[in-house]
């Protein structure tokens, strides 16, 4: 399958770890990945805090870029989430019928990385190995926008060496929540502290999840803490084998 | 026109008020216990009703619908509570709704009334009207009696007094009560309170309530409790006042088949309230001889105009999502500066006010979603929020502030490729006066608000797409 894959733009510049894992996973998979140069940002910040008006020309351009792609692979659920939630809302603001048609056409053909290997693929043994002790944590978006469940535990289950244990509170918020952690980082950091007992808790050597902006948060503050534990992509995860080991 | 919502026109912004909350371990602790018990007997009960979802897309529907012909029901129940016997009064805003009230009781001349839990009251800043007057109004409802009793403000839209533990209740009704002893368990405390109310009951004569339904096909007026007191006070007085808000009006009788069964199980996690009370009109043979009922706006028909906005006044009042909500659960209510507190208040009271006051409030909340959740009546709290969030933006000039024109050099560079790259680069070079021992641990101005708790990694050296481009050279050479 030819998979054009929206990398995300703080994915891209702060994580590019993820983006290379995406692509060595497909393609070990036996797909045809595509990155087109041009994208940038879904628009999610400008419109989350407000400035919607500056995150319609984000959108058009995704939907100009992305729209012809016969698959879109995005390893953040908060960006599907925007793009899922609210595009077809802002198209029909914007009166630009082609664009609502775009938009129409374009969203059931964008996945989240374990939506696109679970569900579209059918695949949940992707052939990884990661001898580590790892806990899962379940991202607001990919629960409550998404609803993907419990499709990146079944991938992690089928990985060789990996021994997964349980945190608690899974589906509680790490507190990040985009600008929400600047402007309220004093709520933002209480909540933190509650993810980050429950992960200590877990024992858990590495910590991961589907979105690199709730786990940059959370390793903000296990590293601040000198907790000893590390986040980890799913992506990086499933990509590692035993000849090329993610850390 | 006076739009009133409690005190929250005063209140300071979100951020500030949380500050000396965080530093209160009792009270966090107290937050923390109170909500995780309502929140597993509400998963519990939940989880046993299969046509949940079913419920609360029924709920929706009636609510859309009422709201679509507000106008119509509210003019029918009018019809049908005036031919009961009842006596309907409309306030635009909260000192008109005061001023009837107050009106009311001096007509009937009592001194004194005794009072149901009514949030609505709490808005209009009721007690305070009454007093001025030189009524006094005693709260009969356990929680509200312990803020009146205590001088403190509700914290929660079902349980106000969650923020206090047994312990602090008992120095409370010990000293306002002036008991000398008094043990702190539960049955203890809700003796004293017995004893307390008990004489009130049988000895004012006007009482006043809230709403949680109004029927516009019968006049009929409901209230759901779990102590008995508002049983009390809506029975025993001679004169009893309903003050309502105008978006508490179902259709019909049947229509609390639906809401009958989502509001307890939501609130408290009881599969039915304790106390189901409906009253239509007045009866000559028993109960009060006198019914008033006060339909008050105080800026719910502005909320109806806006077609984002509008299904806040879907609310019925549960609190589910303030137990929820994972900022409500660390600061408790009083951060909010509104008797509305947590995610619903975070809507609600900035529209109320048409967003001239508590602009902090669509902010405090990490749009994590839970809300929207286990909302009953399915309120997208989250849409609303950066809904309200966007009209903060365009309607208080935001937009020349720092933030915004942070916000629109973001976007002009999202807008072009050569600048998002030309920015990555520029990123680079630019972090490195913050970067020690490869980590970010201290950043200047507002992002400073990250680092006083968190460290952060700085920028690799090499982006995703520098890391692509030079596969794809590598594939073609």
């Amino acid at each position: 399958m030819r998979i054009s894959l929206f990398i995300a733009c703080y994915n891209d510049t702060l994580f590019p770890e993820t983006g290379k894992s995406v692509v060595r996973l497909l393609e070990r998979l036996g797909h045809q990945v595509d990155f087109p140069l041009e994208q940038t940002c879904c628009g999610q910040m400008h419109y989350n805090t407000g400035y919607q008006a500056e995150a319609m020309p984000l959108m058009r351009r995704f939907v100009e870029i992305f729209k012809d792609a016969e698959t879109v692979c995005i390893p953040s659920s908060s960006c599907v989430g925007m793009i899922r939630d609210h595009y077809a809302k802002m198209a029909e603001l914007s009166g630009d019928t082609q664009l609502m048609e775009d938009v129409e056409i374009l969203l059931p053909r964008i996945y989240e990385l374990s939506e696109l290997l679970v569900k579209k693929l059918g695949i949940e043994d992707v052939g990884a190995y990661y001898p580590h002790r790892v806990t899962y944590h379940a991202s607001c978006h990919s629960l409550r926008s998404l609803h993907i469940g419990d499709l990146p535990l079944r991938l992690l289950r089928k990985v060789r060496g990996i021994e997964l244990v349980e945190l608690e509170n899974i589906d509680q918020c790490c507190g990040f929540g985009g600008t929400f952690a600047v402007k309220n980082g004093d709520v933002s950091t209480a909540m933190l502290a509650d993810k980050l007992r429950c992960i200590e808790n877990s024992s858990a050597e590495v910590c991961t999840a589907v979105d690199n902006s709730c786990l940059m948060h959370i390793l903000g503050g296990l590293h601040r803490q000198r907790a000893g534990v590390r986040t980890v992509h799913l992506a990086e995860i499933l990509a590692s084998t035993d000849e090329v080991s993610a850390t | 026109m006076s739009i009133r919502v409690g005190d929250a026109a005063e209140a300071p912004p979100f951020q500030k008020a949380v500050l000396t909350l965080l530093g209160d371990t009792q009270l966090r602790q107290n937050v923390r216990h109170a909500t995780d018990v309502i929140t597993q007997k509400r998963a519990q009960v939940v989880a046993e009703q299969t046509d949940w979802q079913e419920l609360r897309s029924a709920a929706s529907a009636i609510k859309t619908h009422v709201l679509q012909y507000l106008d119509q029901y509210l003019s029918q129940f009018e019809a049908a509570c005036t031919a009961a016997g009842g006596h309907v009064y409309w306030a635009t805003d909260a000192d008109e709704a005061n001023r009837i009230i107050v009106d009311l009781v001096q007509q009937h001349g009592s001194r004194e009334v005794i009072k149901v839990k009514t949030m609505t009251s709490d808005e209009i800043g009721l007690n305070r009207a009454l007093e001025d007057s030189g009524i006094h109004p005693h709260e009969t409802d356990l929680a509200d009696m312990i803020i009146q009793l205590g001088n403190d403000k509700p914290s929660h839209i079902v349980v106000p007094a969650l923020h206090k533990n047994r312990q602090q209740v008992r120095e409370i009704f010990m000293q306002k009560m002036g008991l000398r002893e008094l043990g702190d368990n539960p049955e203890d405390l809700t003796a004293a309170a017995r004893q307390y109310l008990r004489e009130k009951f049988l000895n004012v004569k006007a009482g006043i309530s809230g709403a949680n339904f109004l029927i516009a096909e019968t006049g009929g007026v409901c209230v759901v409790e779990s102590e008995g007191n508002g049983r009390m006070c809506v029975t025993l007085p001679d004169t009893l006042i309903v003050l309502a808000g105008i978006e508490k009006v179902i259709p019909s009788f049947r229509d609390l088949e639906v809401f009958l069964q989502l509001l307890p199980r939501s609130a408290t996690g009881e599969r039915m309230n304790p106390y189901n009370t409906i009253w239509t009109g007045t009866q000559s043979s028993e109960g009060p001889q006198q019914l008033h009922v006060v339909l008050l706006d105080n800026g719910r028909t502005r909320v109806l105009a806006d077609r984002e906005g509008r299904q806040t006044l879907h609310c019925i009042r549960c609190g589910a999502c303030l137990n929820t909500c994972p900022v409500y659960r660390q600061t408790g209510g009083h951060a909010y500066g509104s008797i509305y507190a947590g995610p619903i208040g975070a809507i609600l009271t900035p529209q109320l006010f048409e967003m001239k006051h508590a602009q902090s409030l669509p902010y405090a909340s990490s749009l994590c979603g839970a809300c929207y959740e286990v909302c009953p009546v399915k309120i997208n709290i989250p849409e609303v929020l950066i809904h309200l969030r966007g009209r903060v933006v365009r309607e208080q000039r935001a937009s020349a502030s720092l933030e915004g024109i942070a916000m629109k050099v973001m976007s002009r560079i999202f807008s072009s490729r050569r600048r998002f790259e030309a920015a990555q680069r520029l990123g680079k070079l630019a972090q490195w006066p913050f970067v020690s021992n490869g980590w970010i641990t201290s950043l200047p101005g507002e992002l400073g608000n990250w680092t006083t708790a968190r460290d952060l990694r700085p920028m690799p050296k090499q982006s995703f797409r520098d890391w692509w481009r030079e596969r794809e050279k590598g594939k073609q050479s």
